[in-house]
C-alpha cells in the first residue's frame, strides 16, 4: 500500500518575517525554509508505518506545490524516508490553487492514504486537505491522531470534541492530521542523507488554474504594550471580557 | 441574498462561539443590508437554539434527522451547500476550529467561493471583500481580496466579541437531499474523555506561587479556577515544597505553556517563571508589591493582597459568566 | 572562495542540533554530576550514523566529508561535550586510523562494527610518564614471532571501559626509540587486560576515562597496523586529524556557552534595563562572537584541506589550539554574564567552562600545538 503525503515548506519559526515592495510580498532574502512540522511530522508516521513489517504500508511519496527553491526540502523528505518526491512547478499562491495542482497530480493514483498536516505556518492554513478531498471526492477524516491497521483495513483515530472516534472509510482517504500522529520528527540518518539524493524527484508541469483568492499586503501585528494597572476586581473582570475579549 | 452561519451542535449544546459567529454576522448584515441565516446539523432543542436570536439572527435551518449525528465531513458539506442554495446566501461563515476547518475547505471547493481563515477583523470593504487575517502563525497579519461571487470566512474566537442584537428567530427543519448519508466513513469504535482539563490545553490557567502562603490556600485558586473552567498551576519553589503536585510547575524547568489567560497569583515573576509563559496572550499580575517583576510582563496588573481578591474576583467572574451565558 | 554549505552538510547539522537539543539536552546536567556514561545517547547516534560517519560506506560508515564532521561536532557539543569526546575518539582517531593504515582483513574485522557503532574503539596512547612527550613510551609490545606480549600501563583513556577495540601504541624495540614503536588492535576483553577505575573528572564526567594495565596481554601479529615499527608515525598521524573533532568540540563549546550567556543578557534586567544593553556586557558578547567565528573558520580550514586531499597538519594544530583557548575564554566570560546564576549547575554554563578546560589538555596540549606551529615556521611551512 501506498502512502502519499502532501507536504508545504514554512518559514523556520524563529526566523524574522519581513516584507518588501510597500509590505506586499514576503521578503524571503533571508529565510530559512523548513518543512511544515505538521508535515514533517505526518511523514515521519508515514515512514514508521512503511519500516513496520506488520502493516501493508510498502511506498511512501511525497508531493509539494512550489518552485525550485523547494528541493531541498524535498531532498530532506527522501533522506528522512520517502521513496519517491514529487515537485508540481509552479509558486503556491492559495489553498485552491494549492490543492487542485495537487488534485490533478493525484487524481486516479493507486493509494491507501493522502496525508495532509492541520495547517501550514504561512498562508495556507489548514485548507489544502479538505479542498483536496473535495475535489477528489474522497473522504476527509480531520484531527487524525493515529492510524492502526485491521488486516489490510487502515482504521483512522480521530479526536472529537468529547473524545476519541476510530473509523474507516471504503476506498482512498485524505488524513489531516495533527500532533499525535507521530511523537516527535524522525532526524534522519546518514544513509537517508547520502542516499537522498539517488532517489527519484520528479518535477511535474503546473495546470493552469486561478487562486480564489489574493494576498494584497501585510503588517505586522500590534506589539505587546505595556501593563495596564487595574485597581479593582470589577476593573479587572471588565478589562478581560471587554477590552481583552478573552472571557 | 443573506449571510450564512454555520452553528456547531456539540451534543445538543450551543458554544459561545456560535454566539460570537452570529453577532459577527450580524455586524457584516447591518453594513450589507442582509439577514442572518443559520444552519445547525443533527439533534438539538429549540429552546437551545432561541439564544441564537439575542445576537442578530432571524433564520435557522434545522438539518436535525438523527442519521446526521455523525459527522461525516464530505455529507455535512453537501448539506451546507444545499442550505447556501436555499437562502441565496452569499457570505458563509464558520467557526475557526477544528470542525469549520473540515467543512469550509471543501464547501469552498464546491461553490467556488474564496476561503479565507483565521479572519481576525470585519471586513474593511466589501467591493472588493478585503479581510484581515492571521498569517505566519501570528508574526504577520496579512490583507486578502477574494473577488469570487461567494466567500468563506472563519473569524477567530475573540476577534469581535459577543455583542448582543436581538431578533426573533425563526426555526424551520431543513431536509437536504444526501443520496448516501452515511457514505463511505464507518464509526468502529468511540471513547469518551473523562480526564480533568489538561494544563497543555487549557485556555485559561489559575497559577499560585509562594505569595499563596500554604497548601490549603490553594482552595481559593481551585474555586477561581473552577469557576472559569481553567487548569491551575504553580511556580516552582510551590511544587518543591509539594503544596501542589509536581506536574503543575510552570517555568524554564516545568511546564511552557501558552494558554489565553494566565493569572499570576502570588507569584514574583522571576525569569525562570516567566520563560515558561511568556507564549501566553494575556497574563494578569496579582501581587502585593507594586514592585514586583511580573508587573514587567504582565498585561493586566493588581497590587493587592491576594486572599482578599480572589474570592471577590470569583464571585464577579461567576456573576459575569452567569449573565454571558 | 565558497562559504556555501551543501544541502548534506546543512541536513547533518541540523539532525546533530536536533538530537542535541531535543534529547541530550533533557539529562546532562545529571550525567556530569553523576558520572553516568550516555549509554542510550550513543546506542541513538550510532542509529543516526555519527559514530563512523567518516568512514566510507563500503566499511558501513556514512561516508561523510570533514566539514560535515565539524558541524555535527560543533551542534552536539554545544550541548554535551562528553558525547562529543566519545564521537570523536571514535571517529576521528579509532575509525580513521584503521581505515587509512589497517589492512582489509582489518577493516573488514574491527571497522565495520565500529562505523555501524555497535561498538566502540579507544586510542591508548598517553602513559603516566608519556603525555606530551610520547615518545618515552613505557609499555612493551615484545616480538614473540607469532604474537606480540604486551605488559605496560596506559593513563586517561577515553572509552577506556565501554570500547571493545583498543588502537594500543607501545614499544617493541627500545633501542630503535620512537622507530621501534607499533600500533596494535587489541580486543579490550583479551586476558591480561585490567581497567581501572573511573577518573573522577572537573569536567566531561559523562565520558569515562580509565587507566588500562596489560600484564601479558597477547596480541597476534596480524593485528598490527602497518609496517613494523610505524606506531609513532601511525599515532601522530591520526593525531592531526583528531584534532580537528577536539577543535570543532571547543567551538561547540564555546558556541553553546555564547548563545546561552546571549539569550540571558537578553532577559536579564539590572538599573532597569537588559544587561545587554550595559556596554561592558555588550561588548564582551562581541569579542565572543567573533572569536568564536574565527575559531570556525579555522577549524573550516581545517576540515577542507583535509577534504582536498592536502596537508592538514599545520592548520588543525592552529585550529585546536586557537578553538581550545577561545573556549575557555568565551565560557568564562558567559558564567560572568549569568552572575550568581552562572554558578549554579542549572545554567549549563559553569559545565561548558569546566569542559572547555580539557579542550586545552587532551589531543596535545595548547603548548604542544604553539610548538606544531612554530617548527613549521622555522622550517618555512607556515
Ligand atoms: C536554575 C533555576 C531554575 C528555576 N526554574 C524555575 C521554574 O521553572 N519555575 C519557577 O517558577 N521558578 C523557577 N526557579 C525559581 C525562580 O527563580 C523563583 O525563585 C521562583 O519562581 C519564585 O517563586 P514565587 O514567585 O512563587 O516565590 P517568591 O519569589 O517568593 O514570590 C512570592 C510573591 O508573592 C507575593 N505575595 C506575598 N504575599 C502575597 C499576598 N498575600 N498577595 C499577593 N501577593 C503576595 C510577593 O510579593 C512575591 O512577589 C528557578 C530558579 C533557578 C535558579
Ligand atoms: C579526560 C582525559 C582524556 C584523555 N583521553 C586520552 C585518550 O583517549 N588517549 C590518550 O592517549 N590520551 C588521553 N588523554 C591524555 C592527554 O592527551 C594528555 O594528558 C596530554 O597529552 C598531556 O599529557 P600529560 O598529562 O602527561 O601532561 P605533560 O605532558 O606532563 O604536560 C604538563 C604541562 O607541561 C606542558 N609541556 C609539556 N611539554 C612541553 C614543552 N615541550 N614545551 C612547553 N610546554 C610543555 C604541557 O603543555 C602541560 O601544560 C586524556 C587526558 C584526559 C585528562
Amino acid at each position: 500500500m501506498k502512502v502519499l503525503v502532501c507536504m508545504s515548506y514554512i518559514p523556520d519559526t524563529t526566523t524574522k518575517i519581513r516584507f518588501r515592495e510597500d509590505n506586499t510580498q514576503l521578503d524571503d532574502t533571508t529565510i530559512q525554509w523548513v518543512i511544515n512540522p505538521w508535515d514533517e511530522l505526518a511523514l515521519t508516521r508515514a515512514v514508521e508505518l512503511k519500516e513496520d513489517a506488520g502493516t501493508p504500508v510498502d511506498e511512501v511519496e511525497i508531493v509539494m506545490v512550489g518552485g525550485v527553491r523547494c528541493e531541498p526540502i524535498l531532498r530532506k523528505g527522501l533522506a528522512i524516508g520517502a521513496d519517491k518526491a514529487t515537485r508540481i512547478d509552479v509558486e503556491p499562491l492559495d489553498a485552491f490553487q494549492t490543492a487542485t495542482q495537487l488534485a490533478a497530480y493525484l487524481q486516479g493514483k493507486d493509494c491507501g492514504f493522502i496525508v495532509c498536516g492541520i495547517e501550514s505556518g504561512d498562508y495556507n492554513e489548514a485548507a489544502v486537505g479538505g479542498m483536496l478531498a473535495e475535489l477528489l471526492d474522497y473522504a476527509s477524516v480531520s484531527s487524525v491522531s493515529s492510524v492502526q491497521f485491521d488486516g489490510v483495513t487502515p482504521i483512522y483515530q480521530r479526536d472529537v470534541a468529547n473524545g476519541k472516534e476510530q473509523v474507516k472509510v471504503d476506498g482512498p482517504a485524505v488524513l489531516i492530521v495533527q500532533k499525535g500522529f507521530a511523537r516527535v520528527p524522525k532526524i534522519p540518518n546518514m544513509r537517508g542523507i547520502m542516499t537522498a539524493r539517488s532517489k527519484p524527484l520528479d518535477v511535474i508541469p503546473a495546470i493552469e488554474v486561478d487562486p480564489l483568492v489574493e494576498f494584497v499586503m501585510y503588517t505586522a501585528p500590534p506589539s505587546k504594550g505595556g501593563v495596564k494597572m487595574l485597581n479593582t476586581p470589577e476593573e479587572l473582570v471588565r478589562s478581560l471580557s471587554d477590552e481583552a475579549k478573552l472571557i | 441574498m443573506s449571510i450564512l452561519v454555520y452553528i456547531r451542535n456539540v451534543g445538543g449544546q450551543l458554544k459561545k462561539q456560535s454566539l460570537e459567529l452570529t453577532a459577527y454576522a450580524k455586524a457584516m448584515a447591518d453594513t450589507l443590508n442582509l439577514e442572518v441565516t443559520g444552519l445547525v446539523i443533527g439533534t438539538i432543542a429549540d429552546d437551545e437554539l432561541k439564544k441564537l436570536g439575542n445576537y442578530g439572527m432571524s433564520r435557522l435551518l434545522k438539518a436535525d434527522d438523527e442519521k446526521y449525528n455523525q459527522r461525516v465531513n464530505r455529507v455535512y458539506t453537501r448539506i451546507v451547500e444545499q442550505a447556501v442554495n436555499e437562502v441565496d446566501a452569499k457570505y458563509i461563515l464558520f467557526p475557526d476550529n477544528a470542525q469549520g476547518k473540515a467543512i469550509a475547505p471543501r464547501l469552498s471547493v464546491r461553490l467556488k467561493a474564496g476561503f479565507i481563515p483565521q479572519v481576525l477583523d470585519l471586513p474593511s470593504s466589501y467591493e472588493p471583500f478585503t479581510v484581515k487575517k492571521r498569517a505566519f502563525t501570528g508574526k504577520a497579519i496579512a490583507t486578502v481580496t477574494a473577488h469570487t461571487e461567494r466567500v468563506i470566512l472563519t473569524p477567530m474566537l475573540n476577534s469581535f466579541g459577543l455583542r448582543e442584537n436581538a431578533r426573533d428567530l425563526e426555526i424551520q427543519s431543513f431536509e437536504p437531499h444526501i443520496e448516501e448519508p452515511n457514505s463511505r466513513l464507518e464509526l468502529v469504535g468511540k471513547q469518551l474523555s473523562e480526564e480533568g482539563l489538561q494544563l497543555a490545553d487549557a485556555d485559561i490557567v489559575v497559577s499560585g506561587g509562594r505569595g499563596m502562603r500554604s497548601s490549603e490556600n490553594f482552595a481559593l485558586l481551585e474555586e477561581l479556577a473552577a469557576t472559569l473552567g481553567a487548569a491551575t498551576a504553580c511556580s516552582r519553589p510551590v511544587a518543591d515544597d509539594g503544596w501542589r503536585p509536581a506536574d503543575e510547575h510552570v517555568g524554564q524547568t516545568g511546564k511552557i505553556i501558552a494558554p489565553n489567560i494566565y493569572f499570576a497569583i502570588g507569584i514574583s515573576g522571576a525569569i525562570q517563571h516567566v520563560a515558561g509563559v511568556s507564549g501566553a496572550k494575556c497574563i494578569v499580575g496579582i501581587n502585593s508589591d507594586p514592585e514586583a517583576p511580573i508587573f514587567e510582563v504582565a498585561d493586566y496588573g493588581m497590587v493587592g493582597d491576594a486572599f482578599q481578591i480572589i474570592p471577590e474576583l470569583n464571585a464577579l467572574f461567576k456573576k459575569h459568566i452567569h449573565e454571558n451565558k | 572562495m565558497n562559504f556555501q554549505l551543501t544541502e548534506e552538510q546543512i541536513m547533518i547539522q541540523q539532525a546533530a542540533r536536533d538530537y542535541a537539543q531535543r534529547e541530550l539536552i533533557q539529562d546532562v546536567i545529571e550525567r556530569d554530576e553523576k558520572a553516568i556514561y550516555p549509554t542510550e545517547h550513543i546506542r541513538n547516534l550510532a542509529e543516526l550514523g555519527f559514530l563512523g560517519m567518516l568512514v566510507d560506506p563500503r566499511y558501513d560508515g556514512g561516508g561523510m566529508d570533514t566539514v560535515s564532521y565539524v558541524l555535527a561536532m560543533e551542534e552536539l557539543s554545544k550541548v554535551d561535550s562528553s558525547v562529543g569526546v566519545i564521537i570523536s575518539v571514535n571517529n576521528s582517531l579509532v575509525c580513521f586510523g584503521l581505515e587509512k593504515y589497517g589492512t582489509e582483513e582489518q577493516k573488514e574485522k574491527f571497522l565495520k562494527p565500529l562505523a555501524r557503532g555497535e561498538v566502540t574503539g579507544a586510542f591508548l596512547l598517553s602513559e603516566p610518564g608519556a603525555g606530551s612527550d610520547a615518545t618515552s613510551q613505557q609499555t612493551k609490545a615484545i616480538d614473540m614471532g607469532d604474537h606480540y606480549l604486551v605488559n605496560g600501563v596506559k593513563n586517561w583513556i577515553t572509552n577506556g571501559h565501554t570500547a571493545s577495540v583498543y588502537l594500543l601504541i607501545a614499544q617493541t624495540d627500545p633501542a630503535k626509540g620512537h622507530h621501534g614503536i607499533n600500533a596494535l588492535i587489541v580486543d579490550r576483553h583479551a586476558d591480561g587486560i585490567t581497567v581501572g577505575p573511573h577518573e573522577n573528572k572537573m569536567g566531561m564526567r559523562s565520558s569515562d576515562t580509565h587507566s588500562v594495565q596489560f600484564t601479558d596481554v597477547k596480541v597476534p601479529k596480524e593485528n598490527r597496523i602497518g609496517e613494523d615499527g610505524f606506531g609513532f608515525k601511525f599515532a601522530m598521524k591520526t593525531l592531526e586529524g583528531g584534532r580537528i573533532g577536539i577543535a570543532s568540540q571547543a567551538l561547540g563549546i564555546a558556541s553553546g556557552a555564547y548563545e546561552l550567556a546571549c539569550k540571558y543578557a537578553m532577559e536579564r534586567k539590572t538599573f532597569g534595563k537588559p544587561i545587554i544593553r550595559h556596554q561592558a556586557i555588550a561588548f564582551k558578547l562581541a569579542d565572543m562572537a567573533t572569536e568564536i567565528e574565527a575559531a570556525r573558520f579555522l577549524c573550516m580550514k581545517a576540515a577542507w584541506l583535509k577534504d582536498q586531499g592536502q596537508p592538514y597538519g599545520i592548520a588543525s594544530a592552529m585550529a585546536k589550539q586557537y578553538a581550545a583557548d577561545m573556549a575557555m575564554r568565551v565560557t568564562t566570560e558567559a558564567v560572568q554574564i549569568h552572575g550568581g546564576y552562572g554558578y549554579v549547575k542549572e545554567y549549563h554554563v559553569e559545565r561548558l567552562m569546566r569542559d572547555a578546560k580539557l579542550t586545552q589538555i587532551y589531543e596535545g596540549t595548547s603548548e604542544i600545538q604553539k610548538i606544531v606551529v612554530s617548527r613549521a615556521i622555522e622550517s618555512g611551512d607556515v
